[in-house]
């Protein structure tokens, strides 16, 4: 067992798949010999030398492209796209490629490749380099989406990633890439598909992804304290596949539903988790389903508004408090 | 400038002609184009009879292009199509009940009806796909190419597009990264002067789209004769020995013309009168055949060839219309590795 950053619970994600199975290589922008703009790599190409692990040119479409190629016929590549709000050049191996070759190919066509790419906000570096999109690729069929919390949950959830053999987009969080968690030593395999209850409790069920889950919790413990309110939080970690029965679970045991979501507020994903829990869970619920949100704005680059925007602990614990009516 | 079909090597005696083809390979690529050509021709038809459902782009004219290509393939070569890829797909030797019943949205279809006359894909024969979004295809191949390289496979991935993609950005990162990285692809742009109604030479700044920015990638500018199969197969094969011995990638530019319209809606109006007659001088199966007679094929081989390639395309039509439209239970499977199409537990 030992502590590590999420930053290096990456490199050890793919360090541990590529040692394991020599088809797994690794394309990306800057990722071999500067070891990644967030420097999540440092070490692979050393590690793993440039045949497997190899520095591209600024072609988003190109690594893209690339990846799904030779995931076609026969390797299985993670390709990283330096900050996800990049996926839109190359929307096209997302939306229209990876997704459906194996559906329009009635079954021919295989494309088991990783996409790994820096999401979300916190660093202030404005509306295009900030964005959380994982409802971009939320809403394709074929695609299956991740964003792991912990550093645990990024080795585990990379290797499960990586030997899946569907197209998986996998949303690492800028913000976390410095937070540490206990990991054990050995090979980590999750599995796809699976939330995690983090915190048990009894008076509301709280649903959050990546950055928004310590949040989450910070507001669940100070929610206890203060007002002695029983807080379950889960982590989704997989939006494709999700893990309904878990959320449903935990609503048909505490009656209230909250989703903390770093996305902007229309179609984000807790509007498809409410939507669900409205059709199947009604008459479980004793109040209303309740989104706390980004408001539906280009996310500002300055720290001060940059911080009022995004859902904070504060912010969580204010809604919930208020919507029980505590 | 032009290759023509003799400017490569010295002929047999006294005939003018370079025989270094072989006339076995001359037949295959006859009987190739008659094939693709009778194929695409029924194609046609089928869709005045409203039994060709969706769109369909044909490559009537351009024969020569594909068969070239496909004969100068081995096994384990990989092609890489775009929606106008019925020919490509055929020349890798699929049946043409199988192309014909993806057209017709039957179940006897290559994939049984769910992707259509644009996605035409058959792994078996190397047809790794048909790609509806322009330039979408060059990275993927690359991709393939990759694996190539990394593996030291010697199969070469070979890209099929026409005029209008090189225009688009992928087109440009893909020639820059397979130069760079020196992949085993070879890149065939099918010139038929259209990229969809308008003219290319409206939307480019240079002569020629594919062969005037093969310099900008540090590759040879290749422009040939894309309506001559004999050329289409030299070049090929040059490209290809190229790729195997890891030289890098070739950028092909093949001048040809369509004889129908971009696709199936399109009566091909804008065209100036007189174009298509003249290039018809120069259809690449009219050309061939009278290439055949000049290397002294008899008349009855060629009817023979033309008779059972008639017969193929009948059977294959008359198959097509008997058979069944698949079956609904089809619609959510193959979304997912797992055979099913499962978003949640």
């Amino acid at each position: 067992m030992a502590e590590i950053s999420y930053r290096d619970a990456v490199t050890r994600g793919i360090a541990q798949e590529m040692t394991r199975d020599p088809d797994v290589v690794f394309l990306g922008e800057d990722v071999a010999k500067p070891g990644g703009c967030f420097k999540a790599t440092v070490g692979l190409y050393e590690q793993f030398g440039g045949v497997r692990v190899r520095d591209t040119p600024i072609s988003e479409q190109a690594i893209l492209g690339a990846a799904m190629g030779a995931a076609m016929t026969g390797l299985k590549p993670i390709a990283e796209i330096m900050f996800s709000d990049f996926i839109a050049v190359c929307f096209d191996y997302i939306a229209n490629e990876f997704p459906k070759a194996r559906y329009m190919s009635n079954g021919q066509t295989k494309c088991p490749l990783v996409v790994r790419t820096a999401n979300g906000a916190g660093s202030r570096f404005g509306a295009q380099h900030s964005q959380s999109v994982e409802n971009w690729c939320m809403m394709i069929p074929g695609l299956k989406v991740v964003a792991p919390s912990s550093p645990i949950d990024v080795i585990g959830l990379m290797a499960a990633a990586v030997r899946d053999p569907d197209p998986v987009i996998f949303f690492e969080h800028k913000s976390l890439y410095n937070s540490k968690g206990d990991v054990p030593d050995g090979e980590i395999l999750d599995t796809l598909g699976t939330a995690k209850i983090l915190r048990a409790g009894k008076d509301c069920t709280i649903v959050a992804l990546a950055l928004m889950v310590p949040r989450a919790l910070e507001a669940a413990e100070r929610l206890r304290i203060d007002h002695g309110i029983d807080c379950e939080v889960i982590d989704v970690r997989s939006l494709v596949p999700l893990d309904t029965k878990t959320i449903l679970a935990s609503v048909a045991k505490t009656h209230r539903l909250f989703t903390v979501e770093e996305n902007p507020r229309l179609c984000g994903w807790g509007a498809e988790i409410v939507s669900i829990v409205a059709d199947e869970a009604f008459y479980d619920l004793d109040g209303p389903p309740v989104r706390i949100t980004t408001p539906h704005i280009p996310l500002p680059a300055a720290d001060i508004m940059e911080d009022v925007v995004l859902p904070t602990p504060q912010r969580i614990m204010e809604t919930i408090k208020r919507s029980l009516g505590a | 400038m032009v290759a023509t079909a003799n400017d490569r090597a010295p002929g047999p005696a006294g005939s003018g002609l370079n025989d270094d083809i072989g006339e076995d390979k001359r037949l295959a690529l006859y009987r190739s184009q008659v094939r693709l050509r009778d194929s695409e021709q029924r194609a046609f038809d089928l869709f005045l009879q409203n039994l060709v459902k969706g769109t369909s782009h044909l490559s009537l004219g351009q024969e020569a292009i594909a068969a070239g290509f496909a004969e100068a393939m081995v096994k384990g070569d990989l092609s890489f199509c775009t929606y106008r890829g019925h020919a490509h797909t055929l020349a890798r030797g699929v049946p043409v009940e199988k192309v014909l019943g993806e057209l017709m949205q039957k179940d006897n279809g290559l994939m049984r009806g769910k992707g259509g006359s644009m996605h035409l894909t058959s792994e078996e024969h190397g047809v790794m796909g048909s790609y509806a979004i322009i330039g979408a295809h060059l990275p993927i191949a690359c991709g393939a190419a990759w694996r190539a390289q990394y593996r030291g496979d010697k199969d070469v991935s070979v890209c099929f597009f026409g005029d209008g993609t090189t225009n688009i950005g992928a087109f440009h990162e893909a020639l820059n990264f397979a130069a760079v990285w020196k992949l085993p692809v070879v890149f065939v742009c099918e010139n038929n002067l259209y990229m969809e109604y308008t003219p290319i030479k409206d939307v480019i700044p240079i002569p020629q789209p594919a062969a005037d920015r093969a310099s900008a990638y540090g590759l040879e500018r290749i422009l040939i004769d894309g309506n001559d199969a004999d050329i289409v197969y030299r070049t090929a094969q040059k490209a290809f020995a190229r790729a195997r011995a890891g030289e890098g990638p070739s950028l092909i530019e093949c001048l040809t013309y369509r004889h129908s319209g971009h696709s199936r809606a399109d009566p091909a109006k804008y065209r100036p009168e007189g174009e298509l007659e003249e290039w018809k001088k120069h259809d690449p199966v009219k050309l061939y055949r009278e290439r055949l007679k000049q290397f002294g094929v008899k008349e009855d081989v060629i009817a023979e060839i033309d008779a059972s390639v008639r017969k193929e395309v009948d059977d294959a039509t008359e198959a097509c219309k008997a058979a069944p439209s698949p079956p609904l239970d089809i619609i959510t499977t193959d979304v997912y590795a797992d055979g099913g199409w499962a978003w949640r537990n």
